[in-house]
């Protein structure tokens, strides 16, 4: 039977006396245990989806397909003079807009993911560090979705195979990394207020412009100083790069921000850790 | 069986907010403290309350703990923060080895897909890895009953069926520290009377902290009770009929409600004879006799049938002493009746209420036309014969012992 001596101790009090370090790894240790978990709510959420669906998958990219439509329409019908992308158009818009939209959904999984799973959070007790393994998994799935349509377009348009290549997975894991973490730094106000989400989805809408996602970064003006500032220049460009084998024009900044962002993901997730008992507390009683 | 210490609650306390948009704002607060580790306000915040103050227990391996309360008492806000869900404003809790909950059944059900895949869903969610599943399934299955449904979609299952799935993943859990509440309320009595079953043999082994409102349930399952109100703990004893007596004394006398049918009779009085104690509410011991002093005016000038009813805090409908038998003939003198009426308490620890129903006999000795109903006429209080009955009358037997011959 049991003995006193292997008995899980757990103690709730309000000053919490565990230190940075513990509650860490503490975290970190949750995180990667619940893979499990994580897996397991993953994998309902996308059979739920596609089980409800006819069109299924081509959800995933019927928007930044469309969002490329419009731009190589108005760039080819010269209704809009765009600089020369360096390749063929329709690779430069479509390989954007798609990178453009795994960052975003990037962003908003944690949030997205805490908020579905807030009825059960509310009620019982599992390491929450699943429900942003989870998102990670599901945005996981999506992303590899959208990459295969991509590479096959790119191919289609002859731009054909670089070495480079080879590193657009791990680009594209920082760029997830980058977006997750903003994500989680945002995700325990963005539960208390609804404010937060909507200000956030209208704020990327408008910082696309000022991305180079379907237009490059002019040679002069504000907008140039303002697109070279914008962190996501170096993640679109760069990870577009390692596709289509240009020049990595902003390689210094992408990987200062990849590291930071990495950091930032540890500190954002014991945050969340922490604020996920105040969230309960405010939000069902 | 003197088990370890698994619960140990020392001075708790937990604050609320009245308004949503004042907590959110405290919400934020609290999340700065926090992350920058400040500590904790002791006080009360403009449109704050205390939601808990001060509670104390433990509770060792083996004991099981009744937390009973009305509505808003607090209990919940308990359990959660027992369960780990929110973190206590003060005091502290300290929990030794694994904590299951049967709070919410069926966590983590997506209703499109089937039975089976669910298990897994709730499975993962209440801490179970994939191979213990993966061993369990068939049992779930079994125990569930829903066999035949169980590769249907689950948003095409009952209410009932949903909480057979989600009672049958949560039994496979094996606890230290067991939580429930109020979970058994749905489901036909089949079924509960198994879960029962099968949290009683969860519980030989762990504490157990259980709320309910049902009053028989707490009386059968525990050793041990807390009353809450307001947040604070009313009363707390391991005579479980003393802190049930107390939870009934809370309760406002229910209001007397009269229906008279075609303005036939008039209810003068209702009445206990007798010593009252506190807060008007006659106390009985039990075997002594209650006497009720009715009176009332009717028109009708037939042979009457009345009847006191009994009904215990459930609103069961637990006995009735009528006429019929005891007093086959009765007549309204000068359009009044005005007598007493005495019967022996032999009921188990608990309220009751008692109504009152009028009717007019027919010379064969049937009910005829119906003259008065009168709702909680008035109310007593049982004391039980001191050991926790769930049962609510308490019959007096001859024994007799008959022994071997040598």
């Amino acid at each position: 039977m049991n003995t006193k001596g292997n008995l899980q101790l757990k103690i709730y009090q309000k000053q919490n006396s565990t230190r940075l370090l513990t509650l860490l790894g503490d975290t970190i240790k949750d995180f990667f245990g619940s893979h499990f978990l994580a897996l397991q709510l993953a994998q309902r959420d996308i059979s739920a989806q596609y089980r409800q669906s006819y069109l299924g998958i081509l959800w995933l990219f019927i928007t930044p397909l469309a969002t490329a439509g419009v731009w190589i329409f108005l760039n080819a019908s010269g209704t809009v003079a765009l600089t020369d992308a360096g390749i063929s158009y329709p690779v430069y818009a479509f390989s954007g807009t798609l990178v453009w939209s795994i960052i975003i959904e990037a962003i908003n999984a944690p949030t997205f993911t805490t908020n579905a799973a807030r009825g059960i959070i509310s009620k019982i007790n599992f390491p929450k560090e699943a429900l942003i393994l989870s998102g990670i998994y599901k945005l996981c799935f999506n992303s590899m979705v959208k990459i295969i349509l991509l590479l096959l377009f790119v191919f289609a348009f002859g731009v054909g195979f670089h070495w480079s290549l080879l590193l657009f997975p791990f680009t594209l894991l920082i760029g997830i990394t980058v977006g997750t973490a903003i994500g989680l730094l945002i995700t325990p106000i963005g539960l208390l207020y609804s404010d937060v989400s909507r200000l956030l989805t209208m704020g990327l809408s408008l910082l696309m412009y000022a991305t180079p996602v379907v237009y490059v970064v002019p040679k002069t003006g504000i907008l140039k100083t303002i697109m070279e500032t914008n962190p996501f220049t170096a993640l679109i460009s760069t990870i577009r790069a390692t596709i289509t084998g240009q020049e990595y024009e902003y390689l210094a900044y992408f990987m200062v921000l990849g590291g930071v962002c990495f950091v930032l993901f540890f500190v954002g997730l014991v945050i969340y850790r922490v604020a996920i008992p105040i969230i309960i507390e405010r939000l069902s009683a | 069986m003197d088990g370890e210490v698994l619960v140990k609650v020392e001075g708790l306390s937990k604050k609320f907010c009245k308004d949503l948009k004042t907590s959110l704002w405290y919400g934020v607060k609290d999340l700065i403290g926090q992350v920058s580790g400040n500590k904790g306000n002791e006080t009360l915040r403009p449109k704050e309350f205390w939601a808990l103050k001060d509670i104390n227990f433990e509770l060792r391996r083996g004991e099981c703990l009744g937390l009973i309360g009305h509505n808003g008492a607090g209990k919940s806000t308990l359990l959660k923060i027992l369960n780990g869900l929110i973190n206590p404003d003060l005091g502290k809790v300290i929990i030794r080895g694994r904590v299951g909950a049967l709070i919410e059944l069926g966590a983590g059900f997506n209703p499109i897909l089937t039975g089976r895949e669910n298990i897994y869903n709730n499975g993962a969610v209440l801490g179970f890895t994939r191979k213990e599943i993966d061993a369990k399934v068939e049992d779930i299955i079994d125990f569930s009953e829903i066999r035949e449904f169980i590769d249907m979609p689950v948003q095409n299952y009952s209410s009932g069926m949903k909480v057979r799935l989600g009672f049958a993943v949560a039994a496979q859990m094996e606890p230290d520290v067991l939580i429930i509440d109020e979970v058994l309320a749905v489901g036909d009595i089949g079924f509960t009377t198994k879960c029962l079953n099968k949290i009683s043999e969860l519980t030989a082994n762990c504490a157990v902290i259980f709320v309910s409102h049902s009053m028989p349930m707490v009386g059968k399952i525990c050793t041990e009770a807390i009353l809450m109100n307001i947040g604070v703990m009313r009363a707390k004893s391991n005579n479980i009929s003393d802190v049930i007596q107390i939870y009934f004394s809370e309760f406002r006398n229910a209001k007397q409600q009269i229906t008279s049918f075609e303005n036939s009779t008039e209810l003068n009085n209702v009445k206990l004879i007798g010593d009252y104690k506190e807060k008007n509410i006659q106390v009985s011991n039990y075997l002594n006799n209650i006497k009720i002093h009715y009176k009332f005016s009717t028109l009708s000038t037939s042979n009457l049938y009345i009847a006191f009813l009994v009904f215990d805090q459930n609103l069961r409908s637990i006995t009735a002493i009528n006429t019929i038998d005891d007093l086959p003939i009765l007549r309204a003198a000068d359009n009044n009746v005005d007598g007493v009426l005495s019967f022996q308490n032999n009921f188990t620890a608990g309220k009751y209420t008692i109504s009152l129903e009028v009717y007019e006999l027919t010379p064969n000795k049937k009910l005829g036309k119906k003259l008065i109903h009168a709702n909680h006429c008035t109310e007593f209080v049982s004391i039980g014969v001191g050991v926790t009955m769930y049962c609510p009358v308490i019959q007096k037997g001859n024994w007799t012992l008959i022994k071997a011959d040598d």
